[in-house]
């Protein structure tokens, strides 16, 4: 957060999806607002967790970072360039630079593509040779992601899907990326393979210092990969913290309540008995969110403040620097914290 | 007469279920790769029926190409009356004196009723000139559909709602009373009324007509096809990397697209080569003396209650050929698309 640019930085980033209508001239009858006003940085190197039930804008979000969707307001701006509106020339030097890892490792690949032509192809758009030829530096790549270097002539359909998302990583890995997006890498896969997947990941981002936005919905899974999360309702970022704070200490009450779903692991509990905190209701529509607050229909703390207000994402009192927080009534006992600081090898 | 159905609801899908059939995994090795095309290969050898309309269809065309090489050995040729030279060839009635038609070692299909044309040569021309229109109009027909399809499905929006609706209104087309009723206006175009229509014309207008109201069908399917290929992730992670538009249609789609390319132009060429042989036996497509087989098949018409060889010859190779080629399709798509078998 310290640092003077960070790589990405993103300030109210809003994507609204028209909605098309009428009859015999169609027109604009209204916008689902998959992602409105979204703020927060990424350092290099570092690795930020999206995370939020479905339909929150998690990867509408990781979409408009990689410029696969235009954003309807708001910048992006990558090592302080402005890259929000690029066209495809202008963002060509910085494509390399920021690669994606796809959710589904069964769509994700060219059926009619060797695994060859698939990880070596970002490296011929881009027209980069490296020492020893493509082929060489495919095989390496194919070492690095765990594959067998010799599978480089087969194709897709012959791989699991855990190797299909290997392939995935490679090909992102292929123009030595500095920032990934990874948009739900895991969540198409075995629990077994989900691990293998998330080490690997946790490997590359290491040894390689790449930064990650790493998209999931799976708390346990962004707890073990990211340094910072951020926490997503309805389009917005309703917290941001580092890792063991949020986990530890969170502020808002949607955050609360997310983790406290999060089932338990350990059988000899000796701390006091968590609370399960059930939300009533559905998430509202995103073509017509609440006023204020969007959280206030399912909050069990809303008042008419939250209806006419909306809560900016700031640095409630008590929270440590970076820790923000869109709430008027932010939570204020620390989430049995005990267990986790006893135990904090799961975290680390 | 109308094109073929898209039965072939295309593809995309890589299915490797003949891995289970076939020898397991390990006996490939690591470097060794098994592409969808070859998957498709290896399952179309084990289809008999497919292979042996295979060996038919590629007879009939080694036929068409080799035409004048086995005319020339025969010591034929289709256009020239034999009867005019030898009139005992005919009897008095103009019918072929001997019998079957005047089939003999001289004549293998016999001779044509009338004018005493060597039916033999006349089959081989005819097939010659009907498949090459039918292979042109069928290329055409894929060009065009191929290119109007693919750029609708892509670039979408209102190119797509425009090409959308000029298709919606080709297929609300009666075709067959169009191909009729176009014909003259289209030559109309290039000669005067009462000129001679050139035998050069009348072939390159009928490819015009067929593939004008052809390719619809073709551009209707591939668009479905790239609509729904265009949003998947592979060709998302192609535009991350920076791939152009160009690169994205032709590295990432067609490769997709070939399956119901080839499963649409099997279905298509046959169709033609009926609608072709329809057309010239109704008067509007090629006409006498060019050998083609809907022109055969109409002179055929003329004397089938006295002379029915005459008729058979054109009329069988026809059947043949054209089951031949829809079964070959069936097998190819069946290769291509091993879900879509019965």
């Amino acid at each position: 957060m310290s640092n003077a640019t960070p790589l990405l930085d993103v300030s109210g980033l809003t994507k609204h999806f028209p909605i098309k209508g009428g009859f015999p001239i169609r027109r604009t009858v209204g916008a689902v607002q998959a992602v409105d006003g979204l703020d927060f940085q990424v350092a290099e190197g570092e690795s930020l967790g999206l995370v939020g039930e479905s339909g929150c804008g998690k990867s509408t979000t990781g979409r408009l970072i990689t410029r696969l969707l235009e954003p309807t307001a708001g910048t992006i701006s990558y090592r302080g360039e402005d890259i929000t509106h690029a066209g495809r020339r202008q963002l060509a030097p910085i494509r390399s630079e920021i690669q994606m890892i796809f959710q589904d490792p069964y769509a994700s690949l060219n059926p009619r593509q060797t695994v060859g032509k698939i990880v070596s192809g970002p490296m011929e758009i881009n027209d980069i040779n490296p020492a020893g030829g493509r082929e060489n530096r495919v095989r390496e790549l194919l070492e690095i992601v765990g594959l067998n270097p010799e599978h480089y002539n087969r194709f897709p359909h012959e791989f699991s899907g855990g190797q299909r998302q290997r392939i995935g990583v490679a090909r992102a890995l292929a123009l030595e990326p500095k920032l990934i997006v990874a948009d739900e890498p895991v969540s198409a896969l075995d629990v077994s393979i989900q691990a293998q997947v998330v080490n690997l990941l946790q490997k590359v981002q290491q040894e390689l210092g790449i930064a990650f936005v790493f998209i999931a919905h799976d708390l346990a899974v962004v707890r073990h990969f990211s340094q910072r999360v951020a926490v997503m309702y309805l389009g917005k970022i309703v917290e941001i913290a580092d890792r063991d704070d949020l986990y530890g200490n969170p502020r808002h009450p949607y955050t609360r309540a997310l983790l406290s779903a999060v089932p338990e692991a350990t059988v000899d509990d000796d701390g006091p008995v968590r609370e399960r905190i059930r939300l009533v209701g559905d998430v509202p529509s995103p073509i017509s969110p609440p006023s204020g607050c969007r959280f206030r229909t399912r909050c069990w703390k809303a008042t008419d403040k939250c209806a006419n207000e909306a809560p900016p994402l700031v640095q409630v009192e008590g929270n440590k620097p970076g820790h923000l927080t869109a709430c008027h009534y932010p939570e204020t006992e620390a989430l049995i914290p005990a267990r986790l600081s006893k135990n904090p090898g799961a975290a680390a | 007469m109308t094109p073929p159905t898209p039965s072939a609801a295309a593809p995309l899908e890589v299915t490797d279920d003949s891995i289970v059939a076939s020898p397991p995994p390990s006996t490939h090795k690591g470097s060794e790769s098994r592409s969808p095309g070859r998957l498709a290969w290896t399952r179309f050898k084990r289809d008999r029926t497919g292979v042996i309309s295979a060996y038919i269809v590629i007879f009939f065309f080694v036929v068409a190409i080799a035409a004048p090489l086995i005319a020339k050995l025969y010591g034929k040729d289709p256009y020239t009356t034999y009867a005019s030279q030898r009139p005992d060839l005919l009897n008095a009635f103009s019918y072929p004196a001997g019998p079957n038609g005047g089939m003999s070692s001289e004549f293998w299909f016999g001779i044509e009723p009338q004018l005493g044309r060597d039916v033999f040569t006349f089959l081989l021309y005819a097939i010659r000139n009907s498949l090459g229109i039918a292979v042109a109009a069928s290329l055409l027909t894929m060009f065009f559909g191929i290119v109007i399809g693919v750029t609708a499905g892509y670039l979408g929006g209102k190119t797509d709602y425009l090409v959308g609706r000029v298709i919606d209104i080709l297929l609300s087309f009666p075709s067959t009373l169009f191909f009729i009723a176009f014909m003259p206006v289209v030559y109309s175009f290039f000669v005067a009324d009462d000129d001679n229509i050139p035998t050069g014309l009348r072939a390159a207008s009928l490819i015009i007509v067929l593939s004008f109201f052809g390719w619809a069908t073709i551009a209707r399917l591939l668009r479905g096809q790239v609509l729904g290929l265009r949003v998947r992730e592979f060709v998302e992670a192609a535009k991350v990397t920076g791939a152009s538009p160009r690169r994205i249609v032709f590295k990432e789609l067609l490769p997709n697209l070939w399956t119901p390319i080839i499963i649409q132009f099997t279905l298509l060429l046959p169709a033609y080569v009926t609608a072709e042989a329809g057309l010239s036996f109704l008067g509007v497509g090629m006409i006498d003396p060019t050998p083609d087989w809907g022109v055969m098949i109409a002179r055929g018409a003329q004397f089938y209650t006295e002379d029915f060889t005459f008729m058979l010859f054109p009329g069988l190779s026809m059947v043949i050929f054209v089951l031949a080629f829809n079964l070959l399709g069936d097998s190819v798509r069946d290769a291509l698309d091993p879900k879509s078998k019965r």
